[in-house]
This record gives C-alpha cells, sequence and structure tokens, in this order.
C-alpha cells in the first residue's frame, strides 16, 4: 500500500456562524453556513471545490442545497466518526487524482430541528434493542461502562471519569464559543443527576445545533495558500459492529485498530502526541478509547488520567475547545474535533492556545462505539 | 394491553420464527452446522462462515448477566413513564450475547450484579409480541 502521508493538507476548517441553540436555522444552513465559511479560511472559493464529502443527509441533497457539482462523492456514513474517516479518504481521492480539493461539510440542529430524526425500523435495532428501552447513545454506553467498572474497578474508573467531565470544562471556560462555561467541581460531577446508570448527567456530551466544515487539498497546492498546511500524516478507519451486543469487547473500542495503524502511517509514537482529541460522547468514551489507541493499557486509564494531567496546565492536554462534554455535540460530533486540531496547530486558539504543538491524533467514534477514524495531522 | 405504548419490534422474514416461538415462551438461537457457532440475532446465512446450513436451536433460557444499566431518565417519550428500567447484556449458555431487560429484581447495585446468574422469562406485552426477557436464576 502506498504511503500517503503528508501528501495532502487540511488548509480550511470553521463552525457555522453560530452553534448551540440556534432554533432559527436548519441543518442544510448550518452546512451551507460552515461550507462558506472553512472555504474563506483556506482562501478558496466554492468553484474550487471538485470532491464532497458528508454523512447524515445523502450527498445530492446537501450538495444541491450548498451549490456544489462535484465530480467526486463521498457518503461515508458511520455516525461521528465520518468526518475523520472522510479526511481518510480525502488524501486518497487527492492522490488517485479523483479530486483536488475536497469540501467535507456537516451541519445538524440536535436540540432545534423542527421534525426528528429517525432511525429504519426494518434495522435489526428495531427488534432487539428497542422494545427494551436500549434506544440512544446513553443507555448503550453505559452498559459498556458497567462493564469497564465490573472488570477495573469501580472507584477508580469513577474517578478518571470525573477527572475528564472537569478537565474537559476547564477548557471550555477558556473557549468563548463552548455551550457550558460555568466551573465545575467534582462535587458538581458526582452530584449530578443519574440519566443511565453509571452515568451522571455529567458524564454526557451536550446536545446542540452546529455544523462545522474541513477542506482538505493536496500538499502542493496548499503550500500556494496563505495558511500554514496541516498535513495530514497519518489515517485509519475501522468499524467491527453496530449495536452494543455485537460489540466483541465492551471496554475496546475499534481504535485499537486504527489508533496503531494511524501512528505508523505517521512514522510517530504516542509520545510524539502535544494534543490529544478523542470524541467524548460520554466521559466513558475517552476512557475506553484512549486505552485502546495505545496510550497507556487495558484498565490503566485511570491511573494515567489521575491529577487533571489532561486539563489546562496539564502535561497530555485532552480536548481543548472543551469537547462534545462541554463545547458543542449537535450529534455527529467528530468534525469539531479535527476544526480545533488545526485551529491548536496553527497558533489559533487565544487563551487556550498550547505552547507550539506539532502533532495532534484525532480520533472519531461513531455509532454505539462501532466506528473509529484516527488521524494524526501536524504541522513544519 | 391496547394502552401498551412502548416500541414493539418490526418483525423481519429471518426473525419471524424467532418471535413465534418467543409467543410460545421459548427462546430460540440460529445455529450453523458447518462452524458449529450459535449466534444471535437471527440470520439465514451463518454471519462467522457464510454456510447456508443453519438450524434453529432451542436455548436453555440460562446464561449470566454482562453488562447492565439502571435507566433513570427514559430515552424517549413512551420511555419516560417506565423509568427506572434496567437495560441489559446477558451471556447464553450456548454463546451468544443478547439485550433484554432484567425483571424481577431490585433495582440496586446490591441486588444487580454483573456475573449473576440470569434466566430467561416472557412477558406477553401485546396479543401479538411476547418479549424475551430475564430475571435472576430461581
Amino acid at each position: 500500500m502506498a504511503n500517503l502521508s503528508k501528501t495532502a493538507a487540511i488548509v480550511g476548517v470553521a463552525e457555522s456562524d453560530e452553534i448551540g441553540i440556534v432554533p432559527g436555522k436548519s441543518a442544510l444552513m448550518m452546512h451551507m453556513e460552515a461550507a462558506r465559511n472553512a472555504l474563506a479560511d483556506a482562501a478558496l472559493t466554492k468553484d474550487d471545490v471538485d470532491g464532497f464529502f458528508t454523512a447524515g443527509y445523502w450527498n445530492y441533497d446537501v450538495a444541491e442545497f450548498l451549490g456544489i457539482k462535484p465530480t467526486y462523492t463521498d457518503s461515508t456514513s458511520v455516525g461521528g466518526s465520518s468526518f475523520v474517516i472522510h479526511v481518510a479518504h480525502a488524501i486518497a481521492a487527492i492522490n488517485a487524482g479523483y479530486c483536488e480539493v475536497a469540501l467535507i461539510t456537516h451541519g445538524q440542529m440536535g436540540r432545534s430541528a423542527r421534525a426528528p430524526y429517525g432511525r429504519d425500523p426494518n434495522l435489526p435495532s428495531a427488534q432487539y434493542d428497542s422494545p427494551y428501552g436500549i434506544i440512544g447513545p446513553p443507555v448503550n454506553y453505559a452498559m459498556a461502562a458497567s462493564r469497564y467498572m465490573h472488570q477495573y474497578g469501580e472507584e477508580r474508573t469513577r474517578q478518571a471519569l470525573a477527572e475528564i467531565a472537569v478537565s474537559t470544562r476547564k477548557w471550555a471556560q477558556m473557549n468563548p464559543k463552548a455551550m457550558m462555561r460555568d466551573p465545575m467541581t467534582f462535587d458538581d460531577y458526582h452530584n449530578s443527576r443519574w440519566i443511565a446508570r453509571p452515568f451522571h448527567l455529567l458524564d454526557c456530551c451536550l446536545v446542540t445545533d452546529a455544523g462545522a466544515a474541513v477542506v482538505v487539498t493536496s500538499a502542493e497546492r496548499a503550500k500556494t495558500l496563505p495558511k500554514a498546511p496541516v498535513y495530514v500524516l497519518g489515517a485509519a478507519e475501522h468499524h467491527d459492529h453496530s449495536l452494543i451486543h455485537q460489540m466483541p469487547d465492551l471496554t475496546v473500542t475499534p481504535a485499537a485498530i486504527t489508533g496503531p495503524a494511524a501512528l505508523a502511517m505517521a512514522g510517530v509514537t504516542h509520545k510524539d502526541i502535544d494534543l490529544t482529541m478523542i470524541y467524548d460522547s460520554f466521559t466513558y468514551t475517552v476512557l475506553a478509547t484512549l486505552e485502546s489507541l495505545g496510550f497507556c493499557g487495558p484498565g490503566e486509564g485511570p491511573d494515567f488520567l489521575a491529577n487533571q494531567r489532561s486539563a489546562p496546565g496539564g502535561d497530555w492536554p485532552l480536548n481543548t475547545s472543551g469537547g462534545g462534554l462541554s463545547y458543542t455535540h449537535p450529534g455527529m460530533y467528530g468534525i469539531f474535533l479535527i476544526v480545533e486540531a488545526v485551529r491548536q496547530l496553527r497558533g489559533e486558539t487565544g487563551e487556550r492556545q498550547l505552547k507550539d504543538p506539532k502533532l495532534s491524533l484525532v480520533n472519531g467514534t461513531g455509532g454505539l462505539l462501532s466506528s473509529t477514524g484516527t488521524i494524526i495531522l501536524g504541522v513544519d | 394491553m391496547a394502552d401498551y405504548k412502548l416500541p414493539l419490534p418490526t418483525k423481519q422474514p429471518e426473525s419471524d420464527f424467532y418471535w413465534e416461538k418467543a409467543q410460545a415462551h421459548e427462546l430460540w438461537l440460529r445455529k450453523c452446522n458447518t462452524c458449529g457457532d450459535a449466534y444471535f440475532y437471527p440470520r439465514d446465512i451463518c454471519p462467522k462462515c457464510y454456510s447456508n446450513d443453519v438450524s434453529w436451536i432451542q436455548a436453555s433460557g440460562k446464561g449470566t448477566l454482562h453488562a447492565y444499566s439502571i435507566v433513570e431518565r427514559g430515552p424517549i417519550p413512551p420511555f419516560r413513564d417506565a423509568v427506572p428500567y434496567v437495560a441489559a447484556l446477558i451471556d447464553l449458555d450456548e454463546g451468544p450475547r443478547m439485550p433484554t431487560n432484567l425483571v424481577g429484581v431490585e433495582f440496586d447495585d446490591e441486588h444487580i450484579k454483573i456475573g449473576m446468574a440470569v434466566e430467561v422469562t416472557f412477558d406477553e406485552v401485546t396479543d401479538e409480541v411476547t418479549l424475551p426477557k430475564f430475571k435472576p436464576a430461581s
């Protein structure tokens, strides 16, 4: 397999004009605002776009609304990890000559949509899960977390989940776009109400309205643009189940495949990573994922995360935007991980800016711990 | 039972037999005659080896609790009124893992323990649908 490391770069990222609670917009308007803003960030125009990538809606529905007529289209739709995987596919398509400027868009009205989103009742989930109230992420992920607690100890797991919730809020307090910016203490975490045990409210991500977009082009073309290219150094994707009862091991996510593969492609190791962006649909998603990625061994996550090392000032900065837990989470959050990683690597994040980061690992997770995409991003 | 408000399964051709047997208070699984794998949920082709030579077997109905959640906030409106309930994954003695509700037990961590022995029970929620659920083994 050809090594496509550093052959393409992310040259534009943006959110929609507003994110959070935005009842005056539709999901497609969120796509459109984000697309316009990301192309402006890249100093490119709509007419430069020849590759189009989205998930959730069908590609031609979104592209038509956006006024885009691509000659390469990719509708890979595996939940919140889709947009990270789109980057992986974009670099392949660009190298193959199928497109030169890839636009990846997202938009969801998780909170304010005028009609509900639904799943096809012909799918197995409608037979075997829904009748039992095994519906939606909290119940499913909570069961996975219960298994982790059983295997590795309830108290130390609980502490790890609290460390993640509290450190993520500290980052959000430095992000003007974050929805939840009030201080959060460990007591606040432990005292928040139950949603689906073992999850408290503060184990769960937000439900917001938001859109985001990412522009990818060849390394050569990226060098002609005003902003410093953020190179895609490694990329990998995997899914190994859809429904939680089909997950091979409730404590190991597909990141066990994609983390090592993306790092190997980039030719770097965990210790080289300056910023880790892990999809935090729940605190537990982070705990299971960081172990699966290989930052530490199985069951070692609670020790790895101890004493707020993922918080501002810590030696393992995590989810510096404030994450899905405190910044925004419209439903398929993965693209927002990329937005923050690129801004950090460019030095554009103001008060929360890390000191001269060179490498970021981004891991999107989709479905019920079903799919992951991992990319390694870097700047010269 | 006309007032049953929770979601009902949309049965599929490959699972009609499973639901028919549930109405008779029996739990049946698919088992592959080629590779020997018993699996959940039903498919007419073995998902492990793609053999068409698959049978139905009656499960013992016994298993252990693999994971669970006491749900305190219902995920969709009809379940808002059904909380608390216990979402559970059961490792059946025949091998497969299946989702269900744990019933017939106090809903707290003292009475629900991962690894505990459980057995199937049948909940006739409508005239057409009986849901296999699980309770602590007697």
